[in-house]
């Protein structure tokens, strides 16, 4: 059982008792850290979402902006140092190590851990992606300090504190999360929940190399091997600039046919509501809301969808939303901009026809092939 | 070998309710379930101790009528279940759940046998953090495997495990050690019916019921909300939408004509779109 030794615990910090006494040893805490998540090479565009987003943070509060780069000695992770100053960090402290080649929950643990008691940040963002929660739980147990979930708004109160907002109960209601008196004060946003900041060309920063502490012989998970998802079955929802989805109003499976019709017509990323995967019509990575997909396209097309709570939560960054229903008084045309009340299983057809009449012959052969 | 897995009660989400003055979750009435993850990994947890032999401990923290989540599964085949339950525990945020859980768990093993693997759903449906499963293996020095697809193979004799875990893009094959912690991931296997025999076994059965002290817990600061680093400061709906939706008028149009007239309001209001889609820009 590994408990860390803390002093005296603070005093009670109920809904009451909302006093701030940040305990001394934590009063030396500062700056804003974003987590680079870099897997096999990559950046997850998150992290850029989140320096957008930190950066706000850090200039509210007077402070630096950093990032945290994990990764192998090489070339890759020297690239996400370059494109976290590229998205706004003021620095990056950096670990480069075999043991961090691919992600594993005890080497990339310890190094967060140690970079985070060495340089001590007031807040610590990382995104709520697999690897990003699988490294945000075991850290902020580690320090046995608060983490929140999955916010769709950060902020700063007067004090400085982070208020981090996220929805509850399924996106019925909002609520506002403080860690008053342990620190770092940890949060994760899932991707495209903020928007993506401008890109600046040759930036500078600060670089802080840190060594990892580990060896692999005391790293008792070994990785045999990677098994990448198809790419031709693989939904790229959350990235997508166009989307169409269909919900329970399509009425049968065969109809999501015509969803996969308008989708390819025009160049565009298919999903779905909840009850369509709970119902097995559609596989849970083509799932859009709450609990699937947080989606931002400039276009979204929703065609049956009653839109529920937890559907609204996962599609409101959308620049223009349509909604094709039957039903007048469904919920999602409280938060559209552009409703039909019609028929979709007719309408849709009809759709995919206007718009395949509109394409020019070039890219009606580059869509067709 | 000795499985413990973690379960959850909570509301059926479809079904919850806002008061619409106070904005608190009206839970008169509203039916509860197994968080829907948790059956995943109880159906796992049933298949390793199939295989492998020995029991498999249902284990939750909430409040007296959480009893019926357990009482569930044991329906499903579970040899035992441990209900933790104390008002101490009242308002825990996910560190001091993962503390009491780590505790109780501890207990379990002085009681029942040292588990060899503990197993949690991927996270709740009222919560939906995916925190707790983490936490619980951070405070028990248990190795962790989350987002995990499939169990490929299980070594009793030389304690190793072989997994497969999801990750971006694709499915990472790991080799760790026993004990550990996994979180299932969903919609791997097919979940059981329990037998008419577990039913009547379960109907019997007698539930363990532990309070903080029961359970060995002897630092109540790091309890319920005493022990909770987070403070929800406020509760709010989500503020509606200014302006309602635009509504194509539909009468008296072909589909055709309906058509057609969508695609010219997307292009006035997003102009930018016209290079998005593949048009050739002449309408």
């Amino acid at each position: 059982m590994s408990t860390a030794n803390r002093e005296t615990p603070p005093p009670a910090a109920g809904r009451a008792g909302m006093k701030k006494e940040l305990p001394e040893h934590f009063k030396d805490y500062r700056h804003v850290w974003v987590f680079i998540e870099l897997e096999r090479g990559q950046v997850h565009p998150v992290s850029f979402e989140l320096l957008g987003e930190g950066r706000k943070l850090a200039d509210k509060l007077g402070v630096e902006l950093a990032g945290v780069v994990l990764g192998p000695p090489g070339e890759a992770t020297w690239h996400a140092v370059a494109e976290a100053f590229a998205y706004g960090a003021d620095l990056a402290y950096i670990i480069e190590d075999p043991l961090l080649a691919h992600y594993r929950n005890e080497p990339f643990t310890r190094a967060m851990t140690d970079l985070l008691n060495t340089y001590k940040p007031e807040i610590l963002l990382l995104g709520a992606t697999i690897l990003g929660r699988d490294l945000a739980g075991s850290t902020a147990t580690t320090l046995l300090t608060g983490l929140t979930a999955d916010c769709t708004e950060l902020d700063v109160d007067a004090d400085g504190s982070l208020a981090a907002t996220r929805p509850t109960f399924g996106g019925s209601l909002l609520c506002t999360i403080y860690t008053i008196n342990y620190r770092p004060q940890m949060a994760t946003v899932r991707p495209r929940v903020m928007a993506m900041p401008q890109r600046v060309d040759k930036p500078v920063g600060r670089v802080i190399q840190h060594k990892l502490a580990m060896a692999e012989e005391e790293v008792v998970t070994k990785i045999l091997g990677f098994l990448p998802d198809s790419q031709s079955a693989k939904a790229n929802l959350a990235y997508a600039n166009v989307v169409v989805a269909g919900g329970l109003g399509l009425g049968a499976v065969e109809n999501l046919q015509l969803v996969r019709n308008l989708a390819s017509a025009i160049g565009a990323e298919y999903g779905c509501s909840r009850p369509l995967v709970q119902k097995g019509w559609m596989p849970a990575d083509r799932q859009i809301g709450q609990t699937g997909k947080t989606i931002r396209p400039k276009l979204y097309i929703a065609a049956g969808i009653s839109g529920a709570i937890q559907h609204r939560v996962g599609v409101e960054g959308a620049d223009l939303i349509v909604a094709i229903n039957t039903d007048p008084n469904a919920p999602i045309f409280d938060f559209v901009h552009l409703g039909i009340v019609t028929d979709a299983i007719r309408f849709l057809p009809a759709l995919t026809e206007a718009f395949t009449r509109r394409l020019s012959p070039h890219n009606r052969d580059k869509l067709a092939s | 070998m000795h499985i413990v897995i973690c379960i959850k009660q909570v509301p059926d989400s479809a079904q919850i309710r806002v008061h619409p003055v106070t904005n608190t979750i009206m839970r008169q009435g509203v039916p509860t379930i197994i968080n829907p993850y948790d059956l995943f990994a109880l159906e796992e947890a049933l298949r390793l101790r199939d295989a492998h032999g020995g029991e498999v401990t249902v284990l939750t923290m909430g409040p007296p009528m959480a009893e019926d989540a357990l009482r569930k599964a044991l329906t499903y085949g579970a040899d035992r279940a441990v209900l933790l339950t104390d008002r101490y525990f009242a308002g825990s945020d996910t560190l001091a759940t993962s503390f009491a859980l780590s505790q109780a768990i501890t207990k379990v093993g002085e009681t029942f046998g040292t588990p060899d693997i503990v197993f949690t759903g991927k996270q709740t449906i009222d919560g939906d953090t995916a925190q707790v499963g983490p936490g619980i293996a951070k405070r028990l020095d248990l190795l962790q495997l989350t987002y995990v697809a499939k169990i490929a193979s299980i070594d009793l004799d030389v304690r190793e495990i072989t997994v497969e875990r999801r990750s971006e893009g694709g499915m990472q094959m790991l080799k760790s050690r026993l004990p550990c912690l996994i979180t299932m991931l969903e919609g791997t296997n097919e979940i059981r019916r329990g037998s008419l025999d577990d039913a009547l076994r379960a109907a019997r059965s007698q539930i363990v019921k532990w309070s903080a002290a029961d359970a060995g817990i002897e630092d109540l600061a790091k309890c319920g909300l005493r022990g909770s680093p987070t403070v929800v400061k406020r509760v709010f709906a989500p503020t509606a939408r200014a302006e309602k939706a635009a509504q194509i008028d539909t009468t008296d149009k072909t589909l055709r004509d309906l058509a057609d007239e969508l695609i010219a309001a997307i292009l006035t209001r997003q102009p930018a779109l016209e290079h998005e889609l593949p048009f050739d820009g002449a309408a």
